[in-house]
């Protein structure tokens, strides 16, 4: 099927060759960082994990998402998201290609990674987020890829893939739960202690998730001639608002654990994150942020009529985005490091090459997306699948308008 | 060459013969070479230290301690937030944080206190390197192998004392070349370094460096050793450890 992807417009070898100038660039500064150290990054003594760490802890997430597509179909029978899936399962790769790209820029000796493999820890967690991850990518790839041949060729999906749609269903929230346990297993680093963390990462994962996946496939609709079935999408938008719903409840527990038990070590990093501390406020505003866009998306979600409006949508998908964005991507990497082991606050902020070497690793997953959903796109067009109608509507939609559009086209 | 049945079968015996030898090579690898002891080294059950801090409380004391330390253990010398340090001096609330109270001794709080790797005896840090480059020796050190680090940084998220500092850089850029000690390894960037008790010191019969030029304000000896120096420090004298909380028993203990 690989040759779907390499037959396309212009525009499309366009944005191709515009994602390599991308990842060019940010390989000359991987080159610098490679060659005199991680100095080149804002990572200090104290705040020892930084923007990747932090991007890496996203982007399971994102990478975790599509379950909340695969799961209702397999587990419900949920019909309507039949086309959908495989937007899911190419995501989760490409979301696990860039979770391991943001490890392998992070280590100091990346040439000693498969010291992971060749001196196995089985009491370390990052051992064990490395055996998911690989895992999750290899079992989409596998049903991602088996799927859709068969979907090409005609055929039902072959019996013997069964087990692993299931085990990846489970297995998807695995990866969350691991990388949560990452952090939360760690003695006094107070922000991340706390047995709702695997929890919050979840909920966090499954409204940030979905949410970025409907925007990737908005576009992918504006660029092709797919179209998502109208109630998958409204099911997928309600999943989201229950999963931010969830994630702001969390949120909220963990607050009051902190202040109403009053331990100091719990409500520091809080207090830091969220009014600053001994003069150090940089992170302050980002946080409000979160906190105003989070509420305003659920606000814009839990309104019907505004969950419903197709043109507020990718404003409320793109602030739910940006909100758990700077909860998880920003303030809780930063907010676990602070205060220090020794109380006091050392301040963090990525640098322009940390950025670029991050552009980089965002442009190989954007390639990967770009390259896989143009094979699924292609392959659905091919079967005539979820296509778009005149009117607007998907032909799995069963609208009026379909019926119409078949009329025309016999007479 | 041409692709014969005869190429084939050679090529299989020969791969065949590779899989049945590996492993052996493997094992014969494996880190177990034998280990010829020093006579003269010294060993225990449980490495610990008691700091008199009665005795060694400014920075100034602490700090020659730290330079004796850093130049036997090229230790680069960096300013700023990317410092590479194993023995350095903080005060009381950033030493013991969770122990501070508004209305103590002047004197206890104005004091310095010698901080360094607590090599504990439930250590975070070996819990979580997915490499086993840090480990816990028999005789409680908390060591590490520069070599298979992957400068993953994992163990400085778990280290509830700050103890571990990375190489951010080349560290020979802070090292006088001219003053390397050439009996000890300088490290490469992109690792992670601590204090090691002196582990290469105790192979051969001397004790730590800091303890040694501390003019008996630090005391080392066998915590499981009931007629050690440590066990009779600690009977006599009332001394804590920083963060008990964390449950991670560290071989640090402070007389205050």
């Amino acid at each position: 099927m690989l040759e779907i992807a390499l037959k396309g417009s212009k525009r499309y070898y366009g944005w191709i060759a515009f994602l390599l100038v991308l990842i060019g660039i940010g390989s000359m500064a991987y080159l610098n960082q490679i060659m005199v150290g991680l100095k080149t990054t804002g990572m200090n003594r104290d705040v020892s994990w930084g923007f990747y760490i932090a991007q890496f802890t996203y982007l399971v997430g994102l990478a975790a998402s599509g379950v909340m597509i695969v799961l209702p179909r397999y587990f419900h029978n949920y019909k309507k998201n039949t086309h959908l899936v495989i937007f899911g399962e190419f995501m989760a790769i490409a979301a696990c290609i860039m979770c391991v790209l943001f490890i392998a820029v992070d280590v100091g000796q990346p040439t000693r990674m498969m010291n992971v493999i060749l001196h196995a820890t089985p009491n370390s967690i990052l051992f064990w987020d490395m055996i998911v991850l690989c895992g999750y990518l290899g079992l989409n790839l596998l049903v991602g890829w088996t799927c859709l041949e068969a979907d090409r060729q005609r055929l039902p999906h072959p019996k013997w893939l069964k087990p692993f749609i299931y085990t990846s269903i489970i297995w998807a929230f695995s990866i969350h739960t691991v990388t949560a346990f990452l952090y939360q297993g760690l003695p006094g680093r107070h922000y991340w202690l706390t047995a709702i963390l695997a929890a919050r990462f979840l909920a966090s994962a499954f409204c940030a998730g979905p949410a970025i996946l409907l925007l990737v496939l908005k576009i992918t609709e504006k660029v092709t001639t797919f179209q998502m079935p109208r109630d998958a999408v409204r099911t997928l938008v309600k999943i989201i608002m229950y999963a931010m719903c969830i994630n702001m409840f969390f949120f909220m527990l963990e607050v009051f654990t902190s202040f109403y038990s009053n331990l100091p070590g719990h409500m520091h990093p809080i207090v830091f994150l969220f009014a600053g501390a001994h003069g150090h406020s940089e992170l302050v505003p980002y946080m409000w942020t979160f906190i105003g866009f989070a509420f305003l998306s659920i606000t814009l979600l839990v309104t019907p009529k505004l969950r419903e409006n197709q043109k507020l949508l990718p404003w409320t998908l793109a602030i739910l985005v940006i909100a758990t964005w700077l909860d998880k991507g920003l303030g809780l990497v930063i907010g676990g490091f602070t205060p220090t082991p020794f109380n006091t606050i050392t301040p963090y902020w990525p640098t322009g090459k940390e950025l670029l070497v991050s552009m980089m690793v965002y442009a190989i997953g954007a390639l990967v997306v770009t390259v896989l959903f143009k094979i699924a796109t292609g392959v659905k067009e091919e079967m005539e699948q979820s296509q778009s109608l005149p009117c607007g509507c998907s032909t799995e939609d069963f609208c009026d308008c379909a019926a119409k559009a078949e009329a025309e086209a016999e007479a | 060459m041409k692709n014969n049945r005869r190429n084939f079968i050679k090529l299989a015996g020969i791969a065949a013969a590779g899989l049945a030898l590996a492993p052996k090579a493997m094992a014969s690898s494996g880190g177990h070479s034998p280990v010829k002891k020093n006579p003269a080294g010294i060993d225990a059950k449980r490495w610990a230290m008691v700091i008199d801090t009665t005795r060694l409380n400014t920075k100034e004391d602490i700090a020659k301690l730290a330079d004796i330390c850093h130049a036997i253990h090229n230790v680069p010398h960096i300013e700023g937030k990317r410092e590479v340090k194993w023995l350095w001096s903080a005060p009381y609330g950033q030493a013991f944080p969770e122990q501070e109270n508004p209305h103590m001794s002047d004197e206890v709080h104005h004091r310095e206190y010698a901080l360094l790797c607590n090599h504990c005896e439930n250590p975070p840090c070996v819990r979580v390197c997915p490499t086993k480059a840090t480990y816990k020796r028999a005789d409680g050190i908390v060591a590490m192998d520069y070599h298979r680090c992957i400068g993953c940084r994992y163990c400085m998220a778990g280290c509830p004392y700050g103890s571990r500092s990375f190489n951010w850089g080349e560290p020979r850029e802070g090292l006088d070349l001219a003053k390397l000690n050439p009996e000890f390894p300088t490290r490469m960037r992109g690792v992670v370094e601590k204090c090691n008790f002196c582990v290469e010191r105790l192979a051969v019969g001397k004790l730590p460096a800091c303890v040694e030029a501390s003019e008996g304000a630090i005391v080392f000896g066998d915590l499981s050793d009931p007629d050690s120096d440590v066990r009779k420090v600690l009977r006599e004298r009332f001394t804590i450890r920083r963060k008990p909380t964390a449950g991670t028993e560290p071989g640090v203990y402070y007389i205050i």
